[in-house]
């Protein structure tokens, strides 16, 4: 197997495709058990993160100012 | 035709017949039903209901207007006491009052023809640049991480966009490039914000937006300065401006025009509740792959184990040790057999040698003589003393001859 990245910090769409790799791969069969178990592993590891990133995001707003610097922009102070 | 059957009567007409034919004679007119107005705005009366009656005259006659609520919050700021306009609609009767009118659906500032003209003509001209061209057009990313957003930091439009992000898409982050998007200063603040964005290199995509409004409102979109800034763009950027009829020539530059700002948001992130779905089949396929993949090797660890039963040399062993059985027994008998045979020869043979040794004669009774260790067969062997040694059956004796 090629070498990854800590699950936990990848992002969404990266750890999606990795599932769905590791889908594949079980699916298409032909592993030696080991290996079996080992992917059906990070896969769960994989979708729980997955789960996670969808369930936890915040929406994150951030305005420009007029140095060029960004400061936390308060929706909620929207006239 | 109800008209001919109206005035074949003898009777005289009701006004209400009367006033419906008139209105009907306005309205199979198609030239009275697509038409554009010039004049000067007066005695604006807002209803309650929110529609607004207002009277459009010029230094020769007026005509009594009827905007209806559906699209006076639209062009409402341009229909103020004095204002010179150019409006749209169709004129009929209001029958009530006798009194033809016309029903506006758009309102334009006089003038505006000079801007369509600008828009007309910028768009020939960028265009023949190759600007609009579709292969300049980027597919946006599919998965953005970081948003840029060029628009109003106050009102709707940005609350908009970023509501609608946090229920699709909450895992991207929204970096706002304030700018005025309205009035004569607009385009070169759209310019530099746009500008701003360019210099951070954390930007997956930009929306430029503003929401709906007059053409004169959203002029700021059609200036050349910003469509040539937006065709700049080191990333893909969408135009979100005004509604879902209104193109600009920032629309025709973007690599993707949304018909609206909220639009704009939804193109440009997935979906969380579908991506949801799409990880939950996922999970599902996860699980069958892995318990289809051991059930599989199961039932093949079975098979394997009959055929290596088959091919065990357990039987082939019963089968020899049977054999083996078999032959220990065989020559067990054989041999026993073969000892049996010597045995009953050996008995002959002892027997025939019995009879054959002199020693049995000396059971009858005869005896051997011999004179120094020679047999003695003979009287003329022996002598007068002679020491003769006579072998009887159970012994020995010495005589002497005389």
């Amino acid at each position: 197997m090629k070498k990854q990245t800590k699950t936990e910090e990848l992002a969404f769409e990266a750890a999606f495709a990795q599932l769905e790799e590791i889908v594949g791969k079980l699916e298409a069969g032909d592993l030696a058990l080991d290996d079996a178990l080992a992917l059906f592993e990070q896969g769960q590891k994989l979708a729980a993160h997955c789960s996670a990133r969808l369930d936890e995001a915040e929406l994150k707003v951030q305005k420009l100012s007029a140095s060029g610097a960004v400061e936390l922009f308060d929706l909620d102070e929207v006239p | 035709m109800r008209q001919m059957n109206l005035f074949s009567s003898p009777l005289p007409l009701t006004v209400g017949d009367l006033t419906r034919y008139i209105r009907e004679m306005f309205e199979v007119d198609y030239r009275l039903q697509d038409v554009w107005v010039e004049g000067e705005v007066s005695g604006v009366t807002r209803h309650a209901s929110g529609h607004t009656y207002f009277t459009l005259k010029d230094a020769s006659a007026q005509i009594s207007c009827v905007m209806w609520k559906t699209v006076a919050p639209t062009y409402g700021a341009l229909v103020v006491h004095g204002g010179q306009v150019v409006a749209h609609g169709q004129v009929s009767v209001y029958e009530a009052r006798g009194q033809y009118q016309l029903y506006v659906d758009r309102v334009q500032p006089k003038g505006l023809g000079d801007l369509h003209a600008q828009f007309e003509l910028l768009k020939a001209r960028l265009e023949a640049e190759g600007l609009f061209a579709p292969e300049r057009k980027r597919a946006l990313p599919e998965f953005p991480h970081c948003i840029g957003v060029v628009t109003s930091p106050t009102g709707a439009v940005i609350r908009d966009i970023c509501n609608i992000l946090a229920r699709r898409w909450p895992l991207v982050e929204v970096i706002l490039a304030p700018t005025q998007v309205q009035g004569k200063d607009a385009p070169p603040h759209i310019v530099a914000a746009l500008d701003a964005l360019y210099r951070r290199a954390d930007l997956d995509l930009i929306i430029v937006a503003r929401g709906g409004g007059s053409l004169e409102d959203l002029w700021a979109f059609n200036d050349e300065r910003v469509a040539r800034k937006i065709a700049d763009s080191p990333v893909p950027v969408v135009s979100g401006v005004g509604h879902e009829t209104d193109f600009t020539i920032a629309d025709f530059v973007a690599d993707l025009r949304a018909p609206t700002p909220s639009a704009a948001a939804e193109l440009t992130t997935p979906d969380r509740q579908e991506m949801s779905s799409q990880l939950a089949a996922l999970r599902v396929r996860l699980a069958s792959a892995l318990s289809d993949d051991l059930r599989a090797r199961r039932i093949a660890l079975q098979s394997q184990t009959r055929a290596l039963s088959h091919l065990s040399p357990q039987a082939r062993l019963a089968n020899l040790r049977q054999r083996t059985d078999d032959l220990i027994s065989q020559a067990t008998w054989t041999v026993s057999h073969l000892l049996q045979l010597r045995r009953e020869r050996l008995t002959g043979a002892s027997a025939r040698l019995d009879a054959l040794n002199p020693l049995a004669v000396l059971q009858r009774g005869y005896a051997v003589v011999r004179r120094d260790g020679r047999l003695v067969r003979s009287v003329s062997q022996v002598s007068r003393d002679d020491r003769l040694a006579v072998r009887v059956s159970d012994g020995e004796f010495d005589v002497t001859a005389s």
